[in-house]
């Protein structure tokens, strides 16, 4: 589904991504894990055409397609949704037009009428109660006014109304309480089919309880240095990274 | 619909630019005594007319043009302008007499003449040039004994009603603009709304500047008697031409006791072209007066178009209990300049007045909010609040806020608020992300931030006012 190959990107002239290689099928959940300031959100923002990084080196391919070469609107009409770290507000602009415009979008993109008001309202409703998220959030404009948690929460409802091929999701479980948590974890694994995939890219291995992924990396120093299976991230959750930056550097 | 708005963002430019071919009757460039004459002739108007013209004329030549607006004004050669500009068939009896090709002009620009097809409840007063072309629905409003028609009409059946209230509210030496017009005014519209009546429909004027070199001096007077209501939309556009064009307009409103009147603009005159080429040069003068007790006036204006605007619609509130209303949304990209806002006279007592002014300025643009709030000594308790929020798209713009007061009276409560905001890349990209390109990204948030302004007006109108907004902004962010 998502081939990377020797990425390498910066911002403002300084390298961050320095040959990072990936893939991920269908039907895969990837924990990516790493120290602060990796570049683990960096390959978020490259892979979803964020056009404050430079792609100097390297190509990503997404269902056959030439991911680099795609405009932002174009890779999340294609099915790449990220969940933000920081998700901004948009005053003025009510969550219920956005999310309608934003479906419409995707599916004038694939070809489809826009949707009808009943369709629309009863997916709002239904995916609302997935993340067991508060009416009064839905009336509200986007992210405005919300709590950390409850940005990260309409994060997973817009991904839900969304239903993207590849989602990524960036911290999406820092400054969540645990039953946020595993409200999230809930809402994500209920979307999980053989068709999509996930990149879960996280500090802590407490997401990882409840969202239980197929591989573990390590991205550390713009590179993908050390990959395994979720046993890795009992190892880094006991260890720390300090082994790795050992193992890297003893290299 | 979503299509349909895709459809002109994705077409740029600016889409009423095409010119209308038709044979018109144009008087030669220059203004003097005699140009004065020869346009009261071509209306056949009585000698008061003519001697009002005349008066404000010799006025005129005695004032300069005002230097005080944040605006970068080119010299204006008063001389090189022609005052009259008429399509060739004039007076039709009917719509059948009516010239094809202004029909389809009409039509063209959404509006169409023909009653049976026209927006359902809306009365239209269609203005070419200098003249009135067409008024819909004139029939239907004289049964509740509604007067709506054009203004050189009204001069030939009404003269009592226009003697008694034209510069009424506008004096003829008002100020510069204002003076000129009252010299050489072509048309407009004239409606009076009769004591009790309740108008049945949405009255609109819509003004098409087309003759090349000419000037656009429309006058309109708004009567509302006692008890009455009336909701009045004002829509404008022209070619897109390499030169200027003036405009200057003049908008007159009474509301009597218990009266109260909407009166909205979509004002999309040709900005000129994205480097500062051509464009309408609007200069208006806009006043209202709640005469009466309890009268109320709301301006709406959502400005997107013209190369300078220079406008300030306002309102005397003189009857005890009377209120106003100022919303405006303004647009400014490229090169376009924008001085525009409110004055609100408070005189009588517990009156109220309520201005929210939204600024978005875009490109090389500047974009000014300018607005006076007075209270005469006996206004006791009379209030106002002015909210005015700029939004910038870019750092190349500007945004200025000019807020006067001056408080006679101790009882009165007067309150401004101002904000400055900016569209952040970072919120671009978050509807990027979610499949929404970048024009409808920015039509979706300055469409939200216009929001409270634009629900002000007619439900039609919103509508359009909306994808206005968005393409008037086409290719400013990003
Ligand atoms: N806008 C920016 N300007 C300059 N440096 C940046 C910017 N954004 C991120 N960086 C730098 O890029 C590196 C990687 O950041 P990031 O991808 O956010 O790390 P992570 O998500 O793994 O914590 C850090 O050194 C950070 O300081
Ligand atoms: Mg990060």
């Amino acid at each position: 589904m998502l081939e990377i190959k020797n990425l390498h990107a910066s911002i403002n002239g300084k390298e961050i991504l320095k040959g990072l290689n990936l893939t991920v099928r269908a039907g895969e959940i990837h924990a990516i894990m790493g120290p602060n300031g990796a570049g683990k959100s960096t390959l978020s923002s490259v892979l979803t055409g964020n056009p404050a990084f430079e792609v100097t080196h390297g190509e990503v391919t997404f269902l056959g397609k030439d991911l680099l070469e795609l405009a932002p609107e174009k890779r999340a009409n294609e099915g790449i949704f990220l969940s933000f770290q920081y998700p901004v507000e948009i005053p003025g602009v009510s969550m219920v037009n956005f999310m309608r415009t934003a479906i419409n979008e995707q599916r004038k993109y694939r070809g489809l009428a826009p949707v009808s008001a009943t369709d629309f309202l009863r997916m709002m409703r239904e995916k609302k109660e997935l993340v067991e998220m508060d009416n009064k959030l839905t009336n509200r404009s986007v992210n405005e006014g919300f709590s950390g948690g409850e940005k990260k929460r309409n994060e997973i409802f817009q991904m839900a109304m969304l239903e993207p091929k590849l989602s990524i999701l960036d911290e999406t479980d820092s400054g969540l309480d645990i039953d946020a948590l595993r409200i999230v974890a809930n809402g994500v694994n209920k979307l999980k089919s053989a068709n999509n995939a996930s990149i879960v890219i996280t500090h802590y291995q407490r997401l990882l309880d409840y969202i239980v992924p197929d591989f573990v990396h390590v991205l550390y120093d713009g590179r993908i240095v050390k990959s395994g299976d979720k046993t890795l991230a009992f190892e880094l959750e006991e260890k720390g990274y300090d082994w790795i930056k050992q193992e890297v550097e003893g290299k | 619909m979503a299509e349909d708005i895709l459809h002109e963002v994705t077409q740029a430019d600016y889409k009423y630019g095409f010119t209308t071919d038709i044979e018109t009757d144009i008087i030669p460039i220059g203004l003097n005594e005699e140009v004065v004459r020869i346009i009261s002739a071509k209306k056949n108007e009585p000698e008061w007319m003519l001697e009002y013209r005349l008066k404000a004329y010799q006025h005129w030549t005695t004032m300069t043009m005002p230097d005080w607006a944040h605006l970068n004004v080119p010299e204006i050669d008063y001389q090189s302008i022609s005052y009259y500009a008429a399509p060739r068939t004039n007076n039709p009896k009917s719509l059948d007499e009516v010239d094809p090709e202004l029909l389809k002009t009409f039509n063209k620009l959404g509006i169409p003449l023909e009653e049976q097809m026209a927006l359902s409840g809306i009365a239209v007063d269609a203005v070419m040039d200098s003249v009135s072309v067409k008024t819909t629905f004139k029939e239907t409003l004289a049964e509740k004994g509604i007067i709506f028609c054009s203004f050189s009409e009204a001069v030939e059946h009404h003269p009592d009603l226009i003697r008694k209230y034209m510069s009424s509210v506008v004096p003829v030496s008002d100020n510069f603009y204002a003076t000129l017009n009252s010299a050489v005014f072509s048309d407009g519209s004239f409606v009076y709304i009769p004591k009790g009546v309740r108008c049945p429909m949405e009255l609109s004027t819509y003004f098409r500047i087309n003759a090349i070199n000419t000037g656009q001096f429309e006058r309109t007077l708004i009567v509302a008697d006692e008890d009455s209501y009336v909701s009045y939309l004002e829509g404008c556009t022209a070619p897109s031409r390499d030169e200027n064009q003036l405009h200057a307009a003049i908008v007159e409103i009474v509301v009597m006791k218990n009266a109260e009147v909407k009166y909205s603009t979509v004002q999309n005159w040709y900005p000129g072209d994205k480097n500062g080429k051509g464009g309408v040069y609007n200069f208006v003068t806009k006043r209202g007066i709640c005469k009466g007790e309890n009268a109320k006036l709301s301006w709406t204006q959502v400005e997107t178009g013209s190369a300078i605007t220079w406008k300030y619609p306002s309102c005397i509130l003189l009857g005890d209990n009377s209120s106003a209303e100022f919303y405006s949304v303004a647009v400014t990209n490229h090169h376009q300049q924008a001085d525009t806002g409110t004055k609100m006279i408070h005189l009588g007592r517990n009156t109220r007045s309520h201005i929210l002014s939204k600024g978005i300025s875009a490109g090389v643009s500047n974009n000014s909010y300018r607005g006076l709030v007075r209270v005469g000594a006996n206004a006791d308790n009379a209030r106002n609040f002015s909210q005015c929020d700029s939004l910038l798209l870019g750092d190349k713009c500007g945004a200025h806020t000019f807020p006067y007061m001056e408080v006679n009276n101790e009882t009165a409560v007067v309150e401004h608020e101002a904000t400055t905001s900016k569209i952040s890349e970072d919120q671009i990209f978050y509807c990027n992300q979610r499949g929404i390109s970048t024009e409808d990204a920015v039509g979706l948030i300055v469409n939200g931030y216009a929001k409270e302004v634009l629900n002000k007006l007619p439900m039609e109108f919103a509508v359009e006012a909306q994808k206005l907004l968005q393409i008037t902004l086409e290719g400013s962010v990003g």
